[in-house]
Protein backbone atom coordinates (compact mmCIF):
# COMPACT_ATOMS: atom_id res chain seq x y z
CA UNK A 1 0.00 0.00 0.00
CA UNK A 2 2.57 2.00 0.86
CA UNK A 3 5.10 2.78 -1.80
CA UNK A 4 8.96 2.86 -0.85
CA UNK A 5 9.07 7.16 -1.40
CA UNK A 6 6.48 7.07 1.89
CA UNK A 7 8.90 5.93 4.08
CA UNK A 8 11.55 7.98 2.35
CA UNK A 9 9.88 11.10 3.40
CA UNK A 10 8.31 9.94 6.84
CA UNK A 11 9.42 11.73 9.77
CA UNK A 12 8.30 8.84 11.80
CA UNK A 13 10.11 6.07 11.24
CA UNK A 14 8.62 2.37 10.11
CA UNK A 15 11.24 0.09 9.81
CA UNK A 16 8.57 -2.17 7.78
CA UNK A 17 8.20 0.38 4.99
CA UNK A 18 11.36 -0.48 3.75
CA UNK A 19 11.56 -2.16 0.77
CA UNK A 20 13.22 -4.26 -1.98
CA UNK A 21 16.96 -4.10 -1.28
CA UNK A 22 16.39 -2.08 1.67
CA UNK A 23 13.69 -4.30 3.37
CA UNK A 24 14.60 -5.62 7.01
CA UNK A 25 15.98 -9.51 6.61
CA UNK A 26 12.94 -11.88 7.77
CA UNK A 27 12.57 -15.80 7.97
CA UNK A 28 9.12 -17.13 7.73
CA UNK A 29 7.88 -13.09 8.58
CA UNK A 30 10.18 -13.09 11.65
CA UNK A 31 12.99 -10.46 12.51
CA UNK A 32 15.88 -11.89 11.19
CA UNK A 33 18.86 -10.71 14.03
CA UNK A 34 20.95 -13.43 13.53
CA UNK A 35 23.83 -11.74 16.58
CA UNK A 36 22.19 -9.62 19.35
CA UNK A 37 24.59 -6.39 18.16
CA UNK A 38 22.09 -6.29 15.03
CA UNK A 39 18.80 -5.79 17.32
CA UNK A 40 21.02 -3.34 19.23
CA UNK A 41 21.88 -1.21 16.11
CA UNK A 42 18.19 -1.63 14.78
CA UNK A 43 16.70 0.38 17.75
CA UNK A 44 19.40 2.51 18.03
CA UNK A 45 18.52 3.76 14.73
CA UNK A 46 15.08 3.83 14.87
CA UNK A 47 14.97 5.10 18.70
CA UNK A 48 17.63 8.59 17.47
CA UNK A 49 15.22 9.24 14.90
CA UNK A 50 12.27 8.90 17.48
CA UNK A 51 14.24 11.33 19.82
CA UNK A 52 14.29 14.09 17.01
CA UNK A 53 17.85 13.08 16.11
CA UNK A 54 17.63 12.94 12.47
CA UNK A 55 14.14 12.61 10.35
CA UNK A 56 13.70 8.87 9.31
CA UNK A 57 14.28 10.39 5.64
CA UNK A 58 17.93 10.97 6.54
CA UNK A 59 18.47 7.40 7.47
CA UNK A 60 16.33 5.78 4.76
CA UNK A 61 18.86 7.57 2.16
CA UNK A 62 22.06 6.93 4.11
CA UNK A 63 20.66 3.01 4.35
CA UNK A 64 19.86 3.03 0.24
CA UNK A 65 23.27 4.69 -0.46
CA UNK A 66 24.97 2.05 1.81
CA UNK A 67 23.37 -0.95 0.09
CA UNK A 68 23.48 0.94 -3.50
CA UNK A 69 27.55 0.92 -2.48
CA UNK A 70 28.22 -2.30 -1.06
CA UNK A 71 25.31 -4.28 -2.33
CA UNK A 72 22.24 -6.02 -0.85
CA UNK A 73 23.20 -9.12 0.96
CA UNK A 74 20.57 -11.40 1.49
CA UNK A 75 22.00 -12.78 4.95
CA UNK A 76 21.12 -10.85 8.35
CA UNK A 77 24.81 -10.26 8.69
CA UNK A 78 25.49 -8.76 6.02
CA UNK A 79 22.67 -6.33 5.65
CA UNK A 80 22.92 -5.23 9.30
CA UNK A 81 26.68 -4.34 8.57
CA UNK A 82 25.08 -2.18 6.00
CA UNK A 83 22.95 -0.10 8.50
CA UNK A 84 25.44 -0.34 11.15
CA UNK A 85 27.55 1.62 8.43
CA UNK A 86 24.41 3.81 7.67
CA UNK A 87 24.00 4.77 10.98
CA UNK A 88 27.77 5.80 11.66
CA UNK A 89 27.69 7.74 8.10
CA UNK A 90 24.78 9.49 9.16
CA UNK A 91 25.85 9.91 12.93
CA UNK A 92 29.20 11.44 11.38
CA UNK A 93 27.44 13.43 8.90
CA UNK A 94 25.55 15.16 11.52
CA UNK A 95 27.91 15.63 13.47
CA UNK A 96 26.63 14.03 16.25
CA UNK A 97 29.40 10.97 16.80
CA UNK A 98 33.29 11.19 15.20
CA UNK A 99 34.80 8.11 13.39
CA UNK A 100 37.89 8.22 15.90
CA UNK A 101 35.57 8.72 18.88
CA UNK A 102 33.70 5.61 17.71
CA UNK A 103 36.68 3.29 17.61
CA UNK A 104 38.12 4.67 20.81
CA UNK A 105 35.15 3.48 22.09
CA UNK A 106 34.76 0.22 20.54
CA UNK A 107 38.77 0.02 21.92
CA UNK A 108 37.81 0.50 25.06
CA UNK A 109 34.85 -1.61 25.26
CA UNK A 110 37.11 -4.31 23.77
CA UNK A 111 39.04 -4.19 26.65
CA UNK A 112 36.45 -4.27 29.14
CA UNK A 113 34.03 -6.79 27.10
CA UNK A 114 36.30 -9.69 27.06
CA UNK A 115 34.93 -11.72 30.30
CA UNK A 116 31.37 -11.33 28.89
CA UNK A 117 30.85 -12.78 25.69
CA UNK A 118 28.38 -10.94 24.28
CA UNK A 119 29.14 -11.10 20.86
CA UNK A 120 28.92 -14.85 21.07
CA UNK A 121 25.26 -15.30 22.20
CA UNK A 122 23.88 -16.08 19.20
CA UNK A 123 20.19 -15.92 18.93
CA UNK A 124 19.81 -17.88 15.35
CA UNK A 125 18.75 -21.41 17.48
CA UNK A 126 15.36 -21.60 15.84
CA UNK A 127 15.32 -19.39 12.70
CA UNK A 128 16.35 -21.71 9.58
CA UNK A 129 13.11 -24.56 10.44
CA UNK A 130 12.18 -26.10 7.51
CA UNK A 131 8.41 -26.73 7.37
CA UNK B 1 28.21 8.72 1.42
CA UNK B 2 30.84 6.07 0.95
CA UNK B 3 34.23 7.74 2.19
CA UNK B 4 34.66 5.13 4.83
CA UNK B 5 34.86 2.42 2.07
CA UNK B 6 38.05 4.21 1.55
CA UNK B 7 39.45 3.85 5.79
CA UNK B 8 42.47 1.90 6.45
CA UNK B 9 40.80 -1.64 6.94
CA UNK B 10 43.01 -2.66 9.87
CA UNK B 11 41.76 -5.84 11.95
CA UNK B 12 40.52 -3.71 14.90
CA UNK B 13 38.41 -3.76 17.33
CA UNK B 14 36.69 -0.61 15.94
CA UNK B 15 35.62 -2.93 12.56
CA UNK B 16 34.32 -5.52 14.59
CA UNK B 17 30.45 -4.52 14.05
CA UNK B 18 29.65 -6.10 18.15
CA UNK B 19 31.80 -3.49 19.42
CA UNK B 20 31.04 -0.59 17.03
CA UNK B 21 27.45 -1.08 17.90
CA UNK B 22 28.38 -1.11 21.42
CA UNK B 23 30.35 1.97 21.15
CA UNK B 24 27.65 3.99 19.42
CA UNK B 25 25.15 2.94 21.68
CA UNK B 26 27.35 3.94 25.41
CA UNK B 27 28.39 7.51 23.92
CA UNK B 28 24.34 8.33 22.21
CA UNK B 29 23.98 7.35 26.22
CA UNK B 30 26.64 9.40 27.43
CA UNK B 31 25.51 12.16 25.35
CA UNK B 32 22.15 11.70 26.33
CA UNK B 33 20.40 11.37 23.02
CA UNK B 34 18.99 7.92 24.00
CA UNK B 35 18.83 5.52 27.05
CA UNK B 36 19.16 1.44 26.90
CA UNK B 37 15.53 1.70 27.21
CA UNK B 38 14.05 3.42 25.01
CA UNK B 39 16.16 1.02 22.47
CA UNK B 40 14.83 -2.09 23.96
CA UNK B 41 11.31 -0.16 23.59
CA UNK B 42 11.63 -0.06 20.33
CA UNK B 43 13.20 -3.19 19.41
CA UNK B 44 9.77 -4.62 21.28
CA UNK B 45 7.36 -2.07 19.72
CA UNK B 46 8.07 -3.04 16.79
CA UNK B 47 7.71 -6.72 17.48
CA UNK B 48 4.68 -6.52 19.41
CA UNK B 49 2.86 -2.97 18.83
CA UNK B 50 3.43 -2.05 15.13
CA UNK B 51 2.51 -5.17 14.06
CA UNK B 52 -0.85 -6.41 15.09
CA UNK B 53 -2.23 -2.83 14.17
CA UNK B 54 -3.15 -4.06 10.33
CA UNK B 55 -5.03 -7.03 11.94
CA UNK B 56 -6.89 -4.15 14.16
CA UNK B 57 -8.45 -2.67 11.37
CA UNK B 58 -9.48 -5.12 9.17
CA UNK B 59 -11.37 -6.43 12.40
CA UNK B 60 -12.89 -3.49 12.75
CA UNK B 61 -13.69 -3.40 8.96
CA UNK B 62 -15.20 -6.60 9.30
CA UNK B 63 -17.10 -5.98 12.25
CA UNK B 64 -18.53 -2.75 10.85
CA UNK B 65 -19.17 -3.73 6.85
CA UNK B 66 -20.80 -7.31 6.70
CA UNK B 67 -20.18 -7.08 2.98
CA UNK B 68 -16.71 -6.69 4.17
CA UNK B 69 -16.74 -9.97 6.80
CA UNK B 70 -18.20 -12.05 4.33
CA UNK B 71 -15.79 -11.58 1.44
CA UNK B 72 -12.99 -12.09 4.74
CA UNK B 73 -14.20 -15.19 6.18
CA UNK B 74 -14.70 -16.17 2.81
CA UNK B 75 -11.33 -15.35 1.33
CA UNK B 76 -8.63 -14.32 3.90
CA UNK B 77 -5.86 -13.57 1.89
CA UNK B 78 -7.87 -11.25 -0.67
CA UNK B 79 -10.07 -9.62 1.53
CA UNK B 80 -6.83 -8.33 3.99
CA UNK B 81 -5.37 -7.49 0.34
CA UNK B 82 -8.23 -5.26 -0.28
CA UNK B 83 -6.61 -3.07 2.80
CA UNK B 84 -3.19 -2.94 1.39
CA UNK B 85 -1.78 -5.77 3.70
CA UNK B 86 0.15 -8.54 1.95
CA UNK B 87 3.22 -10.15 1.52
CA UNK B 88 3.04 -13.37 3.32
CA UNK B 89 5.52 -15.42 1.04
CA UNK B 90 2.56 -17.36 -0.71
CA UNK B 91 0.83 -18.44 2.25
CA UNK B 92 -2.99 -18.20 2.53
CA UNK B 93 -4.37 -16.53 5.15
CA UNK B 94 -7.59 -18.05 6.55
CA UNK B 95 -9.86 -15.88 9.02
CA UNK B 96 -11.40 -17.67 11.67
CA UNK B 97 -14.75 -15.97 13.79
CA UNK B 98 -15.44 -16.68 16.85
CA UNK B 99 -19.05 -16.47 18.03
CA UNK B 100 -20.58 -16.94 21.59
CA UNK B 101 -20.80 -21.05 20.71
CA UNK B 102 -17.03 -21.01 19.43
CA UNK B 103 -13.48 -20.07 20.18
CA UNK B 104 -10.85 -20.33 17.65
CA UNK B 105 -7.23 -20.84 19.03
CA UNK B 106 -4.26 -20.78 17.06
CA UNK B 107 -0.73 -22.49 17.36
CA UNK B 108 2.19 -23.53 15.31
CA UNK B 109 3.13 -26.69 16.35
CA UNK B 110 5.87 -27.56 14.36
CA UNK B 111 7.56 -24.12 14.47
CA UNK B 112 5.79 -20.47 14.40
CA UNK B 113 3.99 -20.15 11.44
CA UNK B 114 2.29 -16.65 11.71
CA UNK B 115 -0.05 -14.07 9.79
CA UNK B 116 3.13 -11.44 9.57
CA UNK B 117 1.26 -9.27 7.17
CA UNK B 118 -1.81 -8.63 9.65
CA UNK B 119 0.02 -9.59 12.51
CA UNK B 120 3.24 -8.80 12.66
CA UNK B 121 6.11 -10.42 14.69
CA UNK B 122 5.10 -13.67 16.89
CA UNK B 123 5.55 -13.10 20.65
CA UNK B 124 8.04 -14.82 22.17
CA UNK B 125 5.46 -17.61 24.03
CA UNK B 126 3.99 -18.13 20.49
CA UNK B 127 7.15 -20.06 19.74
CA UNK B 128 7.61 -21.69 22.87
CA UNK B 129 7.71 -25.41 23.27
CA UNK B 130 5.13 -25.34 25.90
CA UNK B 131 2.61 -23.29 24.47
CA UNK B 132 3.15 -25.26 20.73
CA UNK B 133 2.78 -28.47 22.68
CA UNK B 134 -0.01 -27.69 25.57
CA UNK B 135 -2.31 -25.49 23.04
CA UNK B 136 -3.43 -28.66 21.42
CA UNK B 137 -3.38 -31.19 24.20
CA UNK B 138 -4.94 -29.17 26.78
CA UNK B 139 -6.49 -25.58 25.56
CA UNK B 140 -9.05 -24.76 27.57
CA UNK B 141 -6.04 -24.84 30.50
CA UNK B 142 -3.93 -22.81 28.19
CA UNK B 143 -6.19 -20.40 27.60
CA UNK B 144 -6.95 -20.06 31.62
CA UNK B 145 -3.87 -19.64 32.22
CA UNK B 146 -3.90 -16.22 30.00
CA UNK B 147 -6.90 -15.31 32.48
CA UNK B 148 -9.52 -16.52 29.58
CA UNK B 149 -12.32 -18.82 30.72
CA UNK B 150 -14.57 -19.73 28.92
CA UNK B 151 -17.99 -21.89 29.60
CA UNK B 152 -17.72 -25.77 29.34
CA UNK B 153 -20.67 -24.66 26.84
CA UNK B 154 -18.03 -22.86 24.40
CA UNK B 155 -16.39 -25.23 21.60
CA UNK B 156 -12.87 -24.31 21.36
CA UNK B 157 -11.05 -24.97 17.59
CA UNK B 158 -7.70 -25.19 17.69
CA UNK B 159 -5.64 -24.40 14.31
CA UNK B 160 -2.41 -25.57 12.98
CA UNK B 161 -0.63 -23.20 10.96
CA UNK B 162 1.82 -23.81 8.76
CA UNK B 163 3.73 -23.24 5.63
CA UNK B 164 0.80 -22.89 3.09
CA UNK B 165 -2.38 -21.68 5.54
CA UNK B 166 -1.48 -18.99 8.27
CA UNK B 167 -4.81 -18.73 10.45
CA UNK B 168 -6.37 -15.40 12.12
CA UNK B 169 -9.14 -15.02 14.64
CA UNK B 170 -11.65 -12.49 13.77
CA UNK B 171 -12.76 -12.07 17.55
CA UNK B 172 -16.22 -11.42 18.62
CA UNK B 173 -17.17 -7.43 18.59
CA UNK B 174 -17.69 -6.31 22.32
CA UNK B 175 -20.81 -4.94 23.97
CA UNK B 176 -21.29 -1.30 24.13
CA UNK B 177 -19.47 -0.62 21.04
CA UNK B 178 -22.09 0.51 18.83
CA UNK B 179 -21.52 3.99 18.83
CA UNK B 180 -17.61 3.96 18.24
CA UNK B 181 -16.11 4.40 14.82
CA UNK B 182 -13.78 1.71 12.70
CA UNK B 183 -10.39 3.44 14.37
CA UNK B 184 -12.24 3.43 18.27
CA UNK B 185 -12.44 0.14 17.41
CA UNK B 186 -9.57 -1.19 16.49
CA UNK B 187 -7.48 0.37 19.26
CA UNK B 188 -9.75 -2.69 21.09
CA UNK B 189 -8.02 -5.31 19.27
CA UNK B 190 -5.37 -6.94 20.86
CA UNK B 191 -2.86 -9.37 18.97
CA UNK B 192 -3.66 -11.93 21.68
CA UNK B 193 -6.98 -11.41 20.66
CA UNK B 194 -6.21 -12.43 16.65
CA UNK B 195 -4.06 -15.36 18.11
CA UNK B 196 -7.49 -16.36 20.09
CA UNK B 197 -5.79 -16.26 23.62
CA UNK B 198 -8.02 -13.29 24.60
CA UNK B 199 -11.11 -11.78 23.67
CA UNK B 200 -11.24 -7.78 22.35
CA UNK B 201 -11.26 -5.33 24.68
CA UNK B 202 -13.99 -3.81 26.90
CA UNK B 203 -14.56 -0.22 25.74
CA UNK B 204 -12.66 2.24 27.85
CA UNK B 205 -15.07 3.91 29.22
CA UNK B 206 -18.79 4.22 27.60
CA UNK B 207 -19.09 7.67 28.35
CA UNK B 208 -15.87 9.41 26.45
CA UNK B 209 -17.43 8.20 23.16
CA UNK B 210 -16.41 12.29 22.47
CA UNK B 211 -12.86 12.22 23.74
CA UNK B 212 -10.49 12.55 20.58
CA UNK B 213 -7.54 10.79 22.42
CA UNK B 214 -8.73 7.53 22.61
CA UNK B 215 -9.00 6.97 18.39
CA UNK B 216 -5.34 5.59 17.13
CA UNK B 217 -5.09 8.14 14.38
CA UNK B 218 -1.80 9.46 14.45
CA UNK B 219 -0.13 5.71 14.74
CA UNK B 220 2.49 5.66 11.78
CA UNK B 221 1.44 3.62 8.84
Amino acid sequence: MNPSIDAAQATNANPSDLRGDLALPRANGELVFAQPWQARAFGIAVALNESGAYPWRDFHTSLAREIAAQGSGEAADHYYARWLTALETLLTERGILSPAEIAARAAQCAAADSHHDSRLDNHNHDRHHRH
Amino acid sequence: MSEHAAQPAARAPEHDPALRTMAIESLLIEKGLISTDAIDARVQAYEQDIGPLNGAKVVARAWTQPDYKRRLLENGTSAIAELGFSGSQGAEIVVLENTPQVHNLVVCTLCSCYPWPVLGLPPRWYKSDAYRARAVIEPRAVLKEFGLELPESVEIRVWDSNSDIRYMVLPQRPPNTAHLGESELAALVSRDSMIGVAKAAAPPDSVSSDNPTSAPADSPS
